[in-house]
């Protein structure tokens, strides 16, 4: 009785087991269920923005700095307009600044380069889970915006860039909130040198507070919009469209 | 009442309840922590599984605030494929760091939930003092070896309470292991580190943090495999019934002596 009730259970139990395996995948590809979980994350970013404010992240003394920081993503560019301008040190380069902004603009590195700057050690999270340390130095994005000033409908600020990814251009977003934080800078400058074409030279994004695929490198054009959608894939950037990743990246 | 559960607890041994003709019930588990304990198979399924797979985008581990692949590791599984745990493990089966954080971010919110409305009703109706809590004269060494061997030769006390060593090992799980859990998670996320940098200064970094939350995946892993090894090895049936209804039957006084 006892043996034939336990064979039973087992017998429930790998069943079980085998529709929970198939059934696994199922619902990861369920739309329905994948719009619910995808809820979550603006809950967190709500929770966080709460719980967070405007508070800074850490920053580190030189000691705390990796010895080696890795560089990930895009560690080089095909485009060839690009590398003439990588081979001429970016002399001729300029940034620009447009969509819904009352004074367009094109600013060289140099210039980039002579606005008040801010030098911060920080620790950069990858997605993947590894973090480094290290010195940024650049304008803070809120001094370029004021340049520039928004019009009341931006509500976005998108970085178009020079890599790619998966065959699209490469772009990332943030809201007004992260892109007019103090600690949200343009650096030009890391661990003390011109910033490397493997970190993103001319100039990459430091979005401190959010994890590394936000922190777009080969910043060649910022855009101001009212809205993420009907630009590439609509979720706001490259890893969003292609892979999948959340757009708020606070955890 | 008690003084009989005593008496039963060294006489009774497997299988000797279910054949007993003389059987009474007891009620073993309330409501809230039967609503919890399957609630948290779920929860704790899909945290496992979504965690293992996020776990397979970078399988090392380090110590401190920084550690990438140029850092030394305590942990590396990047051997091989470099893809250390298997499908039919991982939630989703295929390579995905993005599905496996959509799940892992989205129920990490009903595990914390579980987790600090389970802590607030076991402390405030004193689930936690009168049956977590062990007494003062079951932690003498002699109660200790005594239940030791009664665990070893597999005879598991057919009473109302948990014995020294589920105490021991439930209150564990349950006040460090479990929140030890969410506060490793959170002590990971960059936004949360800026906000409360004495979270992640505790935790010794956020390495350190994604480290003790490795640790703690395997211990609680651990605890379950024990778990479900003594669901087994004390009557699976009846452990399940009791979890579901409640109630547990078990040998009237007196009967059931080995």
């Amino acid at each position: 009785m006892i043996v034939n009730r336990r064979k039973l259970l087992g017998m429930g139990a790998a069943g079980a087991g085998g529709l929970l395996l198939g059934g696994c995948d199922a619902l990861n590809a369920d739309p329905a269920v994948r719009g619910r979980l995808a809820g979550a994350e603006e809950l967190t970013m709500r929770a966080q923005r709460l719980l967070v404010g405007d508070a800074l992240a850490r920053e580190f003394a030189e000691r705390d700095m990796s010895p080696v920081f890795r560089a990930n993503g895009s560690v080089s560019v095909a485009d060839p307009v690009y590398n003439r301008h990588a081979a001429s040190g970016f002399a001729e380069w300029q940034l620009q600044v447009g969509g819904l902004v009352q004074r367009p603009l094109a600013l060289p590195l140099s210039s980039l380069k002579t606005m008040p700057q801010r030098e911060q050690i920080t620790r950069h999270d990858c997605v993947e889970g590894w973090s480094a340390i290290g010195k940024w130095q650049g304008p803070q994005l809120s001094t370029v915006l004021a340049m520039a000033g928004l019009l009341p409908a931006a509500r976005y600020v998108v970085f178009h860039c020079a890599d790619t990814l998966e065959g699209q251009p490469f772009y990332e977003s943030i809201d007004l909130i992260d892109a007019f934080h103090p600690q949200t800078i343009l650096a030009w400058r890391m661990n003390g040198r011109p910033l490397p074409i493997a970190h993103g030279a001319p100039l990459r994004l430091r979005v401190e507070r959010q994890l590394g695929y936000k922190h777009a490198k080969f910043v060649m054009r910022i855009e101001l919009r009212d809205s993420l959608s009907g630009l590439y894939g609509g979720k706001g950037g490259s890893w969003e469209d292609a892979r999948g990743y959340q757009w708020y990246a606070g955890i | 009442m008690k003084q009989q559960f005593v008496a039963a607890r060294a006489a009774s041994g497997v299988g000797k309840s279910a054949g007993s003709a003389s059987m009474r019930k007891v009620h073993r588990h309330s409501l809230a922590t039967r609503l919890w304990h399957w609630a948290n198979v779920a929860t704790m399924a899909i945290m496992l599984m979504s965690g293992l797979m996020i776990f397979n985008a970078h399988p090392r581990l380090y110590w401190g605030h920084y550690g990438a692949n140029p850092d030394p590791a305590w942990l590396d599984w990047s051997g091989g494929d470099g893809i250390p745990f298997p499908g039919w493990i991982t939630l989703p089966s295929f390579y995905s760091l993005a599905d496996a954080r959509l799940w892992h971010l989205a129920f990490a919110w009903a595990f914390a939930v579980l987790v600090a409305g389970y802590l607030v009703w076991a402390g405030l109706s004193g689930h936690l003092r009168r049956r977590i809590a062990p007494r003062l004269h079951e932690l003498a060494p002699a109660h200790l070896l005594r239940e030791a061997a009664a665990h070893a030769r597999l005879r598991f006390a057919p009473e109302a309470g948990y014995n020294t060593f589920q105490k021991l090992t439930y209150g564990a799980v349950l006040l460090v292991l479990l929140p030890g859990m969410v506060l490793t998670g959170l002590g990971m996320s960059p936004a949360i580190d800026a906000g409360y940098p004495g979270l992640v200064d505790l935790l010794g970094g956020r390495q350190s943090a994604r480290s003790l939350h490795f640790i703690g995946m395997a211990l609680l892993a651990a605890f379950f495999a024990v778990h479900i090894a003594m669901v087994l090895a004390s009557g699976p049936l009846g452990q399940l019934r009791a979890m579901v209804t409640g109630w547990q039957r078990i040998p009237a006084e007196g009967e059931g002596q080995a």
